[in-house]
């Protein structure tokens, strides 16, 4: 269940639209549901989403595994998302996902035994002059190299603690 | 120094914010087409002859003489900040640093298309820009340019943000749409066009960021000084977002007027390629327009220079010619792999399909895996032709511009590239340790004598 | 005085057709009727929205219109393009649009697991037709097929996903014909499937029907799943009092034996009215009926084979012999054959079948 505040901020997103066209509040509401309920979107969160919408749940599962920023399985608390398309990996993408691999020992699309890091290689996120590059959380890191990594590494570490 | 319309300002501190903004002269475009009738400010519009710059290089004035003004119908006007194509980062540099300029030009648009509810529908991946946009939105409000009655002329307007979440197919405009009612991002099959039935099937403008920004100094100077921009029908500037191997990546706005080399090598743009290379290959208008080889990039097969123009990128159609596309421009060097550049490219619009339309839902896939084989060293000889045919089996049967975007690529690939496609199926264990290199794509073309009269 | 409505006169492949204004091309062929008519998988007259999707039904538009007569720069879709008047359209005279529609057919049966003779569909199945009629002899993918976990959509309808050729005929009968959608296309692009999601039975008065305007077999009628092929039966036209639907269907007979009960089918393949899940499901005793008589079918049909008259249902002689005792199974095939083994799914085999797939 959202809190007082969050439920302020889904009547907020409702009353952007039009009467009736409630439904088009679906994906900045999965959003928060996302931030909300561990990073990720249960069932049972879809459902709660629906119930807020006063739209079928179906209509949720439809969007939510469309959409490939929403997460249908749990994931670790910092994701790793690499860009490998055409424009990062001319720049090296490719080693920089090589490096993460072997210096958090996961391959792509696994996450961590302590339940910190998952690596994803995503496709293309605009940031391609500033190639290689991450997407973290809510924020990108760009121009990427072995030692940057390091020090994102160290920097989640720092901050799970 | 090229001459600047948009970007003129972004050197200065802090111009993000509105009082910044406001001081340099900013909102004084909207001040002056608020007291223009509708009528006039879409008159400035179609003199300027301004193209749309998400890609398609549609007229503007001309898209929004469209618009169905049905009595008692709200209309729409919705702007397209899901910049999604490879290459391509130039919005996002404008909703970051010049978000008044944004929503100055989306004020200007509105009124000129009686819109009284306008949507930013930006990509979800951009998360951090919505709080950007929000903030100048709310100065922007509470200076009076926002809201009801605006600046005392009756008008009434909000703007509101809302972020996508991963899904290249929504920079398509019918997709957008639907995901901003809430649903899967799915194209809706075309006629009816949104300027007739669009959101929630309201008469509906969807803009690009660029497009709807340049709305501002085409106000700004007038319709006719903004034509004098440019060459031909590629008027006015335009920002490219250069990427890959260049001495300086970034964005850069552009008089339609310098040739491609210049925009290369010059220390003004992109500095040359990086680290002493020599150029290879260019994608200048976002990955999903066709790739050209070094020695047809700079000049055409006619052998005048490239400009940076609609009309001289695309000189010679896709046999030799490429396209302005939404100005992701990609730079190969000698170094890179053309059956891996084109991989990853198939393996984007692959991820990015909607699963709609068959063709592009099984075709891209089939592409991407014949593409690995090849690129693995698993290839064939047929495997090359058989890419030529599902990519001309995709091409105008689907029912978005996706499943062209996923098969021009290939096509170009091969049609300039074949010898590179050949060396990887005949060296399958060479290709894997080395890259084909150069080879011949920088050699000067040899054009053909005129007829001797 | 009434208005006289403007005709708009069209040409397809050359032959002329006056039709109503807002006419669909593909609509308009099927009023000239014949071989001209564009071949559908996801349109269907009877569900709104539907249609665009597949792209079996692309056509050449030569001539934009007597007002424009520009022709339309890419081919386009059929059954969701509208004539104009003076409008002129090539189907099956534009080489260019065989070729794409073989490019079509191809696609569709990509990752099609080919499993007609264990598909209760085989024999009234479009996409059969449709290669047949269209495709290339061969496909020319050579990696593993798409195969998706089976899920379990209740007791009286089956979901072969591997089949479906996401036409999403089934999501609109649902959203039109029920008063709330449990199903629905999850995932995006080549994964996308028909799902609930978290498992959930399909159940609503009205739900059978996506039975019937399946066009695979993606979705099949559990209550009929491996009784019998399709040819074997004879359909005729029966009805009753239903206060729920129309009560008009087709029994699936063999003998006096109804084996299954669907709606009536047009010549295009679509139901001629939607029926209730009591008559499809319920009602399985030529009692519950009133008959009338043997159902038209197509003589091109496979069907039309069972199409047998006067033959009285065998006498079956078992009875006699036991002398009211109650048989045991006598023998069970599956343990002794050594190819028919049911919980081999051939739509995991990659390629063809072999006796290598059926060891051990």
């Amino acid at each position: 269940m959202f809190s007082e505040a969050k439920l302020n901020k889904v009547k907020e997103i409702i009353a952007r639209y039009p009467q009736g066209k409630q439904k088009s509040a679906l994906l900045p509401v999965l959003h928060l549901a996302q931030e909300e309920f561990g990073g990720w979107l249960s069932a049972e969160t879809m459902d709660y989403v629906a119930s807020l919408l006063q739209i079928t749940p179906i209509e949720v599962y439809e969007v939510a595994t469309f959409y490939s920023m929403f997460n249908m399985k749990p994931v670790g608390k910092y994701v790793f998302e690499v860009c490998h398309t055409g424009p990062c990996m001319l720049r090296g993408s490719d080693n920089i996902v090589d490096y993460i691999k072997k210096k958090l020992d996961i391959n792509v699309g696994e996450t961590t035994k302590d339940g910190l890091f998952t690596l994803k290689t995503v496709e293309c996120l605009g940031a391609c002059g500033y190639a290689p590059m991450m997407q973290l959380g809510k924020h990108f890191r760009e121009h990427l190299t072995p030692e940057r990594v390091d020090e994102i590494i160290n920097e989640c570490r720092v901050n799970a603690n | 120094m090229g001459r600047k319309l948009l970007l003129d300002k972004a050197h200065i501190e802090n111009i993000r914010y509105y009082d910044v903004y406001r001081a340099n002269g900013g909102y004084e475009s909207a001040e002056k087409a608020l007291k223009m009738t509708p009528e006039l400010v879409l008159d400035e519009v179609k003199k300027s002859g301004l193209r749309g710059r998400g890609g398609a290089g549609f007229p503007t004035g001309m898209k929004w003489s469209f618009i169905a003004k049905p009595e008692g119908v709200p209309r729409y006007l919705v702007c397209n900040a899901d910049e999604s194509e490879p290459g391509t980062f130039k919005d996002r540099y404008l909703m970051e640093f010049l978000p008044h300029l944004l929503i100055e030009g989306l004020l200007i648009s509105s009124y000129t298309l009686g819109a009284n509810s306008c949507y930013i529908y930006i990509r979800g991946e951009y998360a951090w820009i919505p709080d950007i946009l929000e903030e100048a939105i709310a100065d922007a409000k509470k200076n009076g340019w926002l809201g009801k009655n605006i600046q005392g002329t009756g008008f009434d307007l909000e703007i509101y943000v809302q972020r996508g979440a991963g899904a290249y197919i929504c920079g398509e405009e019918t997709a957008l749409i639907e995901s901003l009612e809430g649903k899967r991002g799915n194209p809706r099959i075309k006629p009816p066009f949104p300027a007739i039935k669009g959101l929630w099937d309201c008469p509906t403008v969807v803009n690009n960021v660029e497009t709807l920004a340049a709305i501002v100094p085409i106000l700004r100077i007038g319709g006719e000084e903004y034509a004098k921009y440019g060459t031909g029908k590629s008027t006015g500037t335009k920002l490219i977002s250069a990427c890959g191997n260049i001495n300086k990546p970034g964005v850069y706005e552009i008089e339609m007027n310098i040739s491609v080399e210049e925009f290369i090598y010059s220390e003004e743009y992109c500095g040359g390629i990086a680290n002493g290379k020599r150029l290879k290959a260019c994608i200048p208008g976002g990955s999903s327009v066709p790739i050209v080889p070094a020695n047809l990039l700079l000049k055409t097969a006619k052998g005048e220079t490239r400009m940076m123009t609609y009309e001289s990128l695309s000189d010679g159609g896709f046999a030799t010619g490429t396209m302005m596309g939404s100005g992701g421009f990609i730079v190969l060097d000698e170094d890179q792999c053309i059956v891996k550049n084109t991989l990853t490219f198939a393996r984007f619009y692959h991820h990015e399909s909607c699963g709609q339309c068959s063709p592009c839902r099984e075709g891209t896939g089939w592409m991407e895996r014949v593409l690995k084989n090849i690129e693995k060293g698993k290839g064939k000889m047929s495997d090359i032709d058989l890419l030529w045919d599902i990519q001309r089996k995709i091409e105008g049967n689907t029912i978005c511009p996706l499943g062209d975007a996923a098969a021009w690529p290939v096509a170009a690939a091969i049609r300039h590239f074949r010898d590179e496609f050949e060396w990887h199926v005949l060296n399958p264990e060479e290709s894997q340790v080395r890259n084909f290199g150069l080879a011949h794509y920088a050699d000067p073309l040899e054009i053909a004598a005129p007829a001797a009269v | 005085m009434a208005e006289e409505k403007k005709l708009f006169k069209v040409k397809i492949d050359g032959i002329p057709v006056e039709v109503e204004p807002g006419t669909t091309i593909l609509n308009a062929a099927r009023q000239i009727g014949g071989d001209i008519v564009p071949p559908a998988m996801c349109y269907y007259s009877k569900l709104q929205g539907s249609g665009g999707k597949c792209r079996t039904c692309l056509v050449k538009v030569s001539k934009g219109s007597e007002a424009d007569p520009r022709p339309m720069p890419k081919l386009v879709a059929s059954c969701r393009t509208t004539v104009m008047d003076g409008m002129e359209v090539a189907n099956i005279t534009s080489p260019e649009v065989l070729d794409a529609r073989k490019g079509v057919v191809e696609f569709l049966l990509l990752n099609h697991p080919l499993d007609c003779p264990v598909c209760d569909q085989a024999g009234e199945c479009s996409l059969q037709d449709l290669g047949y009629e269209h495709g290339a002899d061969g496909t020319r993918y050579e990696f593993k097929r798409r195969t998706f976990e089976k899920i379990d959509i209740g007791d009286k309808i089956q979901l072969h996903m591997t089949r479906c050729i996401l036409c999403y005929r089934c999501v609109y009968t649902a959203d039109q014909l029920t008063e709330k959608r449990e199903h629905g296309i999850l995932g995006r692009g080549e994964v996308s499937e028909i799902s609930t999601y978290i498992h959930k039975s399909l159940d609503n008065e009205f739900i059978g029907n996506v039975i019937d305007v399946c066009p695979v077999g993606a979705l099949t009628d559990k209550t009929f799943r491996f009784k019998n092929r399709v040819w074997f039966l004879k359909p005729v036209d029966a009805h009753r009092d239903c206060d729920k639907c129309c009560g008009k269907t087709v029994l699936w007979l063999r003998g006096d034996e109804v084996f299954r009960v669907t709606a009536r089918k047009d010549k295009y393949g679509e139901v001629e009215a939607f029926i209730c899940d009591t008559c499809r499901f319920d009602k399985k005793e030529t009692k519950d009926w009133i008959v009338e008589g043997p159902r038209k079918i197509d003589r091109h049909s496979v069907i039309s084979q069972g199409q047998y008259v006067g033959v009285v249902k065998p006498h079956d002689a078992l009875p006699d012999v036991l002398e009211g005792r109650q048989p045991k199974l006598l023998m069970n095939i599956h343990s002794i054959s050594q190819v028919n083994r049911p919980e081999i799914d051939l739509s995991k085999i990659e390629g063809p079948a072999h006796s290598d797939d059926f060891k051990n």
